[in-house]
Formats: structure tokens, C-alpha cells, sequence
């Protein structure tokens, strides 16, 4: 389907001040497979359809924000949800004129929380007749899972999961298994948050790939409704089992014309190119210390984030001495421990925790998964309790002119 | 095959609410497996039987606040083979520390008839201001979950699992949204211990800092954090002068505040 040229992404990247993105961040935007044009009606009859075999996770609203939870039925999204989010701030309302429209933004709860467990036990061991008897413990989701309702940044960022969780070297078992035969259902942004600054990292406002659906939500007088795209033929046959109206000839344009009206409207914007390199030559730079006196390594932005995966195990023991379990759970870099090896931990000051994470999202990402580990959601600015702004901070740091000094490769770590 | 001796443990109690020593008998289901494996040989709150030292472990309750406890904790010291703290009161000096910041004397004037029965020292300090302390457990009170791994550590020898991270932690794990952005409530979530299982937060209060300072806490910064927010000076001094007051990183941060 040849669409006219404005609205080809890598246009409006120039009417953004030329903050041109790095090469092969925008990847070209997939071709439907399918298309119709939903009513609220039908998004019931597609919850049920993916209900009967799958285990269906949206965004729901619970305790004043909008987190990713189980629903049984399309009336526990959290529909009409509008969230102000900015540094430090996060304001959920629910007014009137938005009612019957996607919650806004991504999610308080990022989906990684399905995908990758905050706990799991990933063995257990019972002494019988003097021997050590290994218990099977996960054995993955009963059902499969279906995410309905992902917004482009956290499309991408089960994308970023994948590369180290399931398509690398040493697959993680207990994602592996929640993420087989997955079914997203993504919904492209047209209203982008405070701190959404995902045309900066290229993963949205438009939805890229890994999506089974993609809707998007059409403006107009009238019951809401949406453009549903299948991308994928599991996708289609959904589009095809829901029956719902063909999409008109000019809905994919519209659909389109809307989300990159969002493009202009980002929060927040990072200048991506070269910024790998424009990080590492600066790793005394000053801003590092002036973050760090700011900064309070409660390590919120990595929990928050949708793509960190840092772990930890813990032995338990009974008091007995004859079961003994592994618990797995999720770890920061930005805790004393986590750098613990053999006589200390290596990263003790803040400035290296800090710096550490950071510049792994953004510079050191790209060389062992390809891509940046930032996609640009901004739950690291709204959920850190100082407001610590991680376009700022990169922005500091990478556009200062390059200086003569220690980079990373030859700089003292602490 | 007879088997070995089991361990001695004794419970001692100074000044405190009792509140730490009764997360053992809490236990219920596994204080059966306690003393399946220890001998009890002093637990005043279990049992008046008070058997002769030595302990193998001794677990401490409570601050020293008199000259009579003072000299009563070396004697427990040297009849103890490990000797672990449990509780604010133990590790840091408890709510009664606050005592710490004015003059005691007006205190004991103003809440006895005869003040002159009152032997009591000016501060109240955690145990291990006194004598060398093996372990501490934080809280107040003290996680049960927390004081079974350190009962099973010790019976088999291991490094006992303890956080040395914030709440916020346990806070993001449980998926509790924060109070703190999504509410604007103060909490000490991100410079407090956590071991509590993040309670509070998940109760929609914020943190307040039962389980005391964690590792290099940055204190300063989340005050001044406060401060821009406009919460008044009188309100970060009390926030940080609460059941860990005179905790190291506490207390000089609620003296940056209190002028
Ligand atoms: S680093 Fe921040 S903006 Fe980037 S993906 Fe993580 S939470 Fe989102
Ligand atoms: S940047 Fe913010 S959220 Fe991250 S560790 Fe520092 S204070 Fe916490
Ligand atoms: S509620 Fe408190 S403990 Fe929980 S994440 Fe927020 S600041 Fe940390």
C-alpha cells in the first residue's frame, strides 16, 4: 500500500528541528494484512475471542493509576483515563471528553512485570532418604498470553527483552515460556505524555514490528472508533473472526494523519545520533557528580523501565535443613550489592551507579544487542522520586565537545 | 544415632516495647520448629524458667538508656557466642532516642512526681555503641520473615539473606504504585532498609522508616526534593525523627533541617 510521503516518518524528523535518528532506527512501517474499522462493541467481542485461549493482560486502573493487570471482560480497561505524567508526577484523571478512549501514555507497570516475574522460584530441593530430589517448578503460563493495549514505546521494549531473554545465546526459560505464542494487540499514540520521547528513539508514536494488531483510534464526531491493521496472519484471522466493518479507503490515511500529529507533540526529544560514542568520551564528565548528589540509587527508573532485567538469587533454606529453594528476583544497578564481587562492591559511588546505568541504556546497549536500550517511554523521569530526567542528563553529558581525558575504556571505575 | 546437643538461645530485653521479642512467639507455625532445634534457655516472654549462660545466640532487644543496663549488657556480651540485635531500639536507639535531642532532665521533671527515683542516662544509644554485635536485625518491629532466615542461617551456618537495598525495591516488586509520584506523599522509601515488604506504600502511606537508614543513603537529596515541593522545614525534621532518630544518616539530616 504506497502512501504519500509526508507522512513517511523520516519527514517529520525534519519539521522536529533535525534531530535526525541514528541509522536504522525507524524501521519502514509494516503493511496490513487486514483492516476494519472497529466500534467499541466489537473490541468486547474481541476480548472474549482471546479470552477463550489466551490469558488476556490490559491496562486496568488500580489505586489512582493505570497498571498492566488480567481482565475478563473489554469494560475493565481503563478506558477514559488521561495521565499527566512529568518529572517526578503522575496524575491520573478521568474526564469527560476522553471517555471511551485508550488510557493515555504508557502504563504506571511496565508489561515486562507478566513477561519476566519481580519473583520466581526457579528451583526447589527436598532432601529424601539422604539424597537431594530437584523439585520442576515453572513450567510457564498455564494459558498464553494475550497483551491488548501496548503502546508503541512498549512494543519495542518486548522487542529489546528478546534479544537477551529468548533469542540469545542463553535463553531465559521462564520468559521464553511466557512468550511463546504471544498476542499483542498494540495501540499507536496520539496523545504522547510529558515524558514520552519515543520519536526521539525511533519505536513510536507509530506502532513498529511484533504486533499480531494494531488500532488505532480515529478522531470524528460520533461513537468512538478505531482502525484495526492486522500485521500478522494470527492477526488477521482475529479481523476476519470479529466480522467487523471493512475499513474505508481513507481510514489507514486518517489513522496515519493522527499519530503523526502526535510526532510533533512529544514531551521530550533526545538527539540520538552518534550518541553512543558522544557518551563514552565523556565518562569523568562533571554532570556525573551533579546527578549523583542528586540521585537516591532507589533504583525506581530500572524497575520502571520496560526494558531493564537485572536479577538476583536468594538461597532459602527451611529451618528444618531439608527443603532448599532458589528465589529469583529483580535486581538494580543502582544497589551496593549489585556490583559485589569478592572483597567489595565495584560501583559504590553514586556517579558510577549512575553513570552505569545510563550510559548502558544508551551507548553500550548498541554493542551487545544492536540497538538502544532506551525506547523513549519517559517512566524513568515520571517514577524517579527526584525527577531525574534522562534526556537532560544524556544531553549534558553527550553535548559537550569532545575533550581529551579518560573515556570508559581507560577510566577508574568507582 | 543420639543427637547433638542443640544450641542455647537466649532473648534479653532492655529498653523497648517488648514488640520485637514477640515476633518469635509469632511464629506459631514454625516456633515449634524453633525450639525442635534451639533449647530456650532464657525467653522471660516464653517461659519464667531462666536457664545459665552460655548462649549460643542471644538476641537483643531494646536501647541502653540506664547506667544499670549499661553495665548488664557486657555480662551478656561474655556469655553470649553470637549476639544479634533485633530491632530500632537495639540498632539505633528507638523512638526513645528522641530523648537524644533535648535535655533529658526536662523530660523526667516534667512526666514523674519524684524525679529524684530516676536514674537514666542522657541518650539512649543501640547496643552496639556498648559491645561488639554480630548481626542486627532492623525494624520496628522486626520482619518474622527476617528473623527465621537469621534463625536458620545460624542453625546451618550460612550468611543469612538480608536486603541492603531501599524499600522501593521491595515497593516496585510487589508493584505497589508509588505514593510518592502518584500521590506527592513524603516517603523514606528510597533511603530506608527495606525488609519490610514495603507495607506501607502498599497501603497508600508512605514509607516511614522503620527499618532505619540503608547503605549510603542520600538523605540530602530527597529533603531538598521535599523542600522544593514546599513541605516546611518542621516537617522534614519530624519525618526523619520518628522509631530511627538517632540512626547516623537520620539524625544528621533532621539536625540540617532543625534550627
Ligand atoms: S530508560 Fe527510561 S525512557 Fe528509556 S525505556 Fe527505560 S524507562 Fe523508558
Ligand atoms: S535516577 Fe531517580 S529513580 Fe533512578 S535511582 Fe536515581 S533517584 Fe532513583
Ligand atoms: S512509594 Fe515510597 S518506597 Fe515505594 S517506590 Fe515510591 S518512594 Fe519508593
Amino acid at each position: 500500500m504506497a502512501r504519500p510521503e509526508i507522512f513517511f516518518p523520516a519527514v517529520s524528523w525534519i519539521r522536529l528541528g533535525g534531530l535526525m535518528p541514528g541509522p536504522g532506527a525507524i524501521a519502514p512501517r509494516p503493511a496490513a494484512l487486514a483492516a476494519a474499522l472497529l466500534a467499541q462493541a466489537d473490541l468486547e467481542r474481541l476480548i472474549q475471542l482471546l479470552a477463550r485461549d489466551h490469558r488476556v493482560i490490559a491496562p486496568v486502573v488500580r489505586d489512582g493509576a493505570v497498571v498492566c493487570d488480567e481482565i475478563r471482560t473489554a469494560g475493565e480497561i481503563a478506558f477514559g483515563a488521561v495521565t499527566e505524567q512529568a518529572p517526578a508526577r503522575y496524575r491520573m484523571t478521568m474526564p469527560g471528553d476522553h471517555a471511551a478512549r485508550w488510557p493515555t501514555g504508557p502504563p504506571a507497570t511496565p508489561w515486562k512485570r507478566v513477561l519476566h516475574p519481580s519473583e520466581l522460584t526457579i528451583w526447589r530441593a527436598v532432601r529424601r532418604d539422604g539424597r537431594l530430589v530437584f523439585e520442576p517448578i515453572d513450567s510457564g503460563p498455564p494459558r498464553r498470553l494475550a497483551l491488548v493495549g501496548v503502546r508503541p514505546c512498549d512494543l519495542a521494549a518486548i522487542g529489546r527483552l528478546d534479544a537477551p531473554l529468548r533469542d540469545g545465546p542463553w535463553p531465559d526459560a521462564a520468559y521464553a515460556a511466557r512468550r511463546r505464542g504471544m498476542f499483542v494487540l498494540a495501540v499507536q499514540c496520539t496523545e504522547p505524555c510529558g515524558t514520552c520521547f519515543c520519536a526521539s528513539m525511533g519505536t513510536g508514536p507509530d506502532a513498529g514490528p511484533g504486533a499480531d494488531l494494531v488500532l488505532t483510534e480515529l478522531d470524528g464526531a460520533g461513537p468512538a472508533r478505531s482502525l484495526l491493521e492486522a500485521r500478522t496472519t494470527a492477526g488477521a484471522a482475529m479481523v476476519v473472526a470479529l466480522g467487523a466493518a471493512e475499513a474505508p479507503e481513507d481510514a489507514a490515511d486518517e489513522a496515519h494523519l493522527a499519530v503523526d500529529r502526535a510526532r510533533a507533540r512529544m514531551g521530550r526529544a533526545l538527539d540520538t545520533s552518534q550518541l553512543p560514542a558522544r557518551l563514552l568520551a565523556h565518562f569523568e564528565h562533571p554532570r556525573w557528580e551533579t546527578v549523583a548528589k542528586k540521585c537516591l540509587t532507589c533504583g525506581n527508573c530500572t524497575f520502571a523501565c520496560p526494558t531493564c532485567f537485572c536479577t538476583t538469587v536468594e538461597d532459602r533454606l527451611d529451618l528444618a535443613g531439608e527443603t532448599a529453594a532458589r528465589l529469583r528476583r529483580w535486581d538494580t544497578c543502582f544497589s551496593v550489592d549489585f556490583s559485589y564481587m569478592h572483597g567489595g562492591s565495584v560501583r559504590l559511588s553514586p556517579r558510577s551507579r549512575y553513570r552505569q546505568w545510563l550510559t548502558h541504556k544508551l551507548a553500550t546497549w548498541h554493542e551487545q544487542f544492536g540497538t538502544s536500550g532506551c525506547v523513549g517511554c519517559g517512566r524513568c523521569i515520571t517514577w524517579c522520586p527526584v525527577g531525574i530526567d534522562i534526556t537532560l542528563e544524556a544531553a549534558a553529558v553527550a553535548d559537550t565537545a569532545p575533550r581529551t581525558g579518560p573515556t570508559r575504556r581507560t577510566g577508574a571505575h568507582p | 544415632m543420639a543427637r547433638p546437643q542443640k544450641p542455647r538461645l537466649a532473648v534479653w530485653k532492655f529498653a523497648s516495647c517488648d514488640g520485637c521479642q514477640l515476633s518469635l512467639l509469632d511464629c506459631e507455625d514454625e516456633l515449634l520448629a524453633v525450639a525442635d532445634r534451639l533449647e530456650i534457655a532464657n525467653f522471660l516472654e516464653a517461659s519464667r524458667a531462666v536457664g545459665r549462660g552460655p548462649y549460643d545466640l542471644s538476641l537483643v532487644e531494646g536501647s541502653i538508656t540506664t547506667p544499670h543496663d549499661a553495665e548488664r549488657i557486657h555480662a551478656i556480651r561474655r556469655a553470649s557466642k553470637v549476639l544479634v540485635t533485633i530491632g530500632a531500639c537495639a540498632t539505633s536507639g528507638g523512638i526513645q532516642a528522641l530523648r537524644n535531642f533535648v535535655n533529658v532532665r526536662d523530660y523526667v521533671s516534667a512526666v514523674y512526681p519524684t524525679p529524684q527515683y530516676i536514674s537514666t542516662l542522657n541518650k539512649s544509644t543501640p547496643i552496639a555503641d556498648h559491645v561488639f554485635v554480630d548481626f542486627e536485625l532492623r525494624g520496628c518491629p522486626i520482619s518474622k520473615t527476617q528473623l527465621l532466615e537469621l534463625v536458620t542461617a545460624f542453625l546451618h551456618k550460612q550468611k543469612p539473606a538480608m536486603p541492603t537495598y531501599g524499600v522501593c525495591v521491595e515497593c516496585k516488586r510487589r508493584g505497589v504504585v508509588c505514593v510518592a509520584v502518584a500521590e506527592g506523599l513524603p516517603c523514606l522509601g528510597p533511603v530506608t532498609q527495606a525488609g519490610c515488604g514495603a507495607i506501607c506504600p502498599a497501603f497508600g502511606r508512605g514509607c516511614y522508616g522503620c527499618f532505619g537508614p540503608k547503605p549510603l543513603p542520600n538523605t540530602a537529596a530527597l529533603a531538598a526534593h521535599w523542600s522544593e515541593a514546599g513541605r516546611r522545614r518542621g516537617d522534614i525534621v519530624r519525618a526523619f525523627r520518628t522509631y530511627n532518630a538517632a540512626a547516623e544518616a537520620f539524625r544528621r539530616e533532621s539536625e540540617a533541617h532543625d534550627t
